[in-house]
C-alpha cells in the first residue's frame, strides 16, 4: 500500500470526508478568533467558556431530541449568561476576575453534568459533548458549521480595525470614542459562537487547545497579525486533519489526536524558533 | 532660559483653532477622583490655554496618570467636571493618551505603520478601510517623527526612544489636539530626549497643546512653558520659577527631596523616581 492508497483509502467513508472538511473549517475559525484569544492573554476565559456552555448544550439536546437548532441557541445562551455572570462578580464584589472565572466555569460545568447524567440513556453523549465526536458530524451539521463560520470570518474582517485597536491599546480605543463595551461583547460573542461551531470536533475539555495552541505556534514563528491569523488558520486545519488521519490508522479518539497533533506543531514552531536564534548567534559572534 | 522666554512670548498669541475660540483648551473644575477610601485627585481646578507645553510633576503615585485619563474621558471623575475645548472629553477625538511603555505590549505582532494607522480609526469610521489620504497622513506623520525608515518594522525592534516617537507619530495621525504623555522620558538616554524635545517644539508650532508628566524636575525648569506640580490636590499651577519653590516641592515630596542652597537660588536633587516601582 503506498502513500497515496493510504491518504485516499479514508476518504472512501462519507463519514471521513464529512469529518475532515469540519476539521478543516473549525481549524480555520478557531485560529482566527484565537488570535484574539492569545493577543489578549484570555487562554483562560476561552477555557472557562467552552466548559460553561455545558448546560447550554445539555438543556439543548434535552429540548431538541438531539436536534442541531436549540443546541446552539442554549449553548450560546450559557456562554452569554456566563460572560455577564464573570463580569457581574468581578464588577460587584472584591473577587478578582480570574477567580470569578473559576467559579463560573465551575459551577456551570456541573450543572450541564448534573442535567446530562439526570438522563440515563444520554450518558454515552456526555462523553461526545466533552471530547467530540467529529466522525459523527452530518451534512446539515457541516453546513451549519460551514454557515457559522463564514458569519464569524465576515465579522472579523468588518471589525478588524477596531479589534486591532481594542486588543492593542484599549485607552486608545477609547479615545477614539470607539463603541469599546459593544465591541468587547461582540468580541465575545464571536468566541462563543465559534466554541459552540467547534464544539463537535474536540468537545469542551479540549476546546481550548483549538483557540490557542496553532495559534500560540504562528506567534512564534511571524510578527504580523494577518500573517499570524492565516498561519495559524494553516496550522490548525493540519492539526485537524493529521488528527483525523491518525485517529482512523491508529484508533484513537478523533479529539484528542486532533489537539496532540497541534501540540507538536507548536513545539515543531518552538524548536525552530531556538535553533534559528541559536545560528542567529553563531553568526554574530563570526 | 531664554528659548523659553521667547516659545513663552508666542504662546499667548493666541492662534483660533477651531472648536470653540477663545476658550481653554483644557478646563477642570474641582476634580475628585476617589477609589474607595483613596483619594486620587481631590479638588484640582485649573485652566490651560492651547499651545502650551506643561510639565505635570509629583511624586509616584500623586494622581498623574489619574489626571491625565480623566481629561481623555477614559475615567469619570467622582466629582466636579472637566472640559475639553468648552465640552466634556467624550466627544472628542482630537485628545491622544501617550501610555507608559511599560503598558505596551511590545511583542504585539504589529508594525510602526500599523500602529500609527491605529491613530486614523477614529477619522475612517466603522465598516471602512483605510484609504490613500489615511496611508498618506501615516508617512507623513512618520516622517515628522523620523521613523519613515523604521515603518516596517515590528514595534519591539525600536529603541526606547523610537518607540516613544512612534506614539507621537500616532497622535499626529489621529490629529490630536491635546496629547497627555505619561511619563515618556523615563530611561530614555540624553540624545533620544533632546530629539523628542525637537519634536515637541514643532507641535508646538502647530498649536498642539502637549501635557507630560515627568520626574525630572531640571526638564520640568528648563523645557516646558508651564508646570503642575500634583500630590492628589493642585500644589502650584503656572510658570516654572512660581512653581518649583522650595516651599512648594517640600509640600509635594516631603523628605524625599534634596534642597541645596546654590549661587543664585535652591537646588532640587532628584525626586524618588524609580521606574522599578511600578513596574509589575
Amino acid at each position: 500500500m503506498n502513500v497515496f492508497d493510504l491518504l485516499l483509502q479514508p476518504l472512501g467513508y462519507a463519514f471521513m470526508q464529512r469529518g475532515l472538511v469540519a476539521a478543516l473549517v473549525v481549524g480555520v475559525i478557531c485560529a482566527v478568533i484565537g488570535t484574539y484569544v492569545v493577543l489578549r492573554g484570555m487562554a483562560f476565559f476561552g477555557d472557562a467558556l467552552a466548559h460553561a456552555i455545558l448546560p447550554g448544550v445539555a438543556i439543548g439536546y434535552l429540548a431538541g431530541s438531539g436536534a442541531r437548532g436549540p443546541l446552539f441557541l442554549w449553548s450560546l445562551v450559557a456562554a452569554v449568561v456566563s460572560s455577564v455572570g464573570i463580569g457581574a462578580i468581578t464588577r460587584g464584589t472584591r473577587v478578582r476576575e480570574d477567580t470569578a472565572i473559576g467559579i463560573v466555569f465551575a459551577g456551570m460545568f456541573a450543572l450541564g453534568v448534573a442535567l446530562i447524567s439526570s438522563v440515563r440513556s444520554y450518558s454515552v453523549d456526555l462523553a461526545h459533548f466533552l471530547f467530540g465526536n467529529v466522525l459523527g458530524v452530518s451534512n446539515t451539521d457541516l453546513w451549519v458549521i460551514i454557515g457559522f463560520g463564514v458569519v464569524i470570518l465576515v465579522l472579523v474582517l468588518v471589525f478588524y480595525k477596531e479589534f486591532l485597536v481594542l486588543s492593542f491599546d484599549p485607552l486608545l480605543a477609547v479615545t477614539l470614542r470607539l463603541p469599546s463595551q459593544l465591541l468587547e461583547y461582540l468580541l465575545l460573542v464571536l468566541i462563543s459562537l465559534t466554541i459552540v461551531v467547534s464544539l463537535q470536533t474536540v468537545g469542551v475539555a479540549l476546546m481550548v487547545a483549538m483557540l490557542i495552541t496553532p495559534t500560540a505556534a504562528a506567534y512564534l514563528l511571524t510578527r504580523r497579525l494577518p500573517v499570524m491569523m492565516a498561519l495559524a488558520a494553516g496550522i490548525a486545519s493540519l492539526s485537524g486533519v493529521v488528527g483525523l488521519y491518525i485517529s482512523y490508522y491508529i484508533g484513537v479518539a478523533s479529539g484528542a489526536a486532533i489537539v496532540l497533533t497541534s501540540t507538536v506543531f507548536f513545539l515543531t514552531a518552538w524548536a525552530f524558533r531556538e535553533i534559528q536564534k541559536a545560528s542567529w548567534k553563531r553568526m554574530a559572534q563570526r | 532660559m531664554a528659548l523659553i522666554r521667547e516659545l513663552r512670548k508666542s504662546n499667548f498669541t493666541g492662534q483660533g483653532v477651531d472648536h470653540q475660540p477663545g476658550q481653554p483648551i483644557v478646563e477642570a473644575r474641582q476634580l475628585r477622583v476617589s477609589y474607595g477610601q483613596h483619594m486620587a485627585l481631590d479638588n484640582v481646578t485649573f485652566r490651560l490655554l492651547t499651545s502650551q507645553r506643561v510639565a505635570v510633576i509629583g511624586p509616584n503615585g500623586a494622581g498623574k496618570s489619574t489626571l491625565f485619563k480623566v481629561i481623555a474621558g477614559v475615567i469619570k471623575p467622582t466629582s466636579g467636571e472637566v472640559n475639553v475645548y468648552g465640552h466634556g472629553p467624550n466627544g472628542h477625538i482630537c485628545i491622544a493618551y501617550v501610555p507608559q511603555r511599560s503598558q505596551v505590549d511590545w511583542n504585539f505582532p504589529v508594525t510602526v505603520a500599523d500602529v500609527v494607522m491605529m491613530g486614523r480609526t477614529g477619522k475612517i469610521g466603522m465598516l471602512r478601510w483605510p484609504g490613500a489620504r489615511d496611508r498618506e497622513i501615516v508617512e507623513k506623520s512618520l516622517a515628522d517623527v523620523g521613523l519613515l525608515d523604521l515603518a516596517g518594522r515590528q514595534i519591539s525592534e525600536l529603541s526606547g526612544g523610537q518607540q516613544q516617537r512612534m506614539f507621537i507619530a500616532r497622535a499626529l495621525a489621529q490629529e490630536a489636539e491635546l496629547i497627555l504623555m505619561d511619563e515618556p522620558l523615563n530611561g530614555l538616554d540624553v540624545t533620544s530626549q533632546e530629539i523628542i524635545f525637537e519634536i515637541l517644539d514643532e507641535l508646538r508650532k502647530r498649536n498642539v497643546t502637549v501635557m507630560v508628566a515627568t520626574h525630572d524636575l531640571d526638564h520640568a525648569a528648563e523645557m516646558f512653558d508651564q508646570v503642575m506640580l500634583l500630590k492628589h490636590r493642585l500644589i502650584g499651577f503656572g510658570l516654572p520659577q512660581e512653581v518649583l519653590t522650595a516651599g512648594n516641592l517640600i509640600d509635594a515630596y516631603g523628605g524625599h527631596l534634596r534642597l541645596i542652597e546654590a549661587e543664585g537660588g535652591t537646588l532640587a536633587v532628584g525626586d524618588t523616581c524609580c521606574d522599578e516601582d511600578r513596574l509589575p
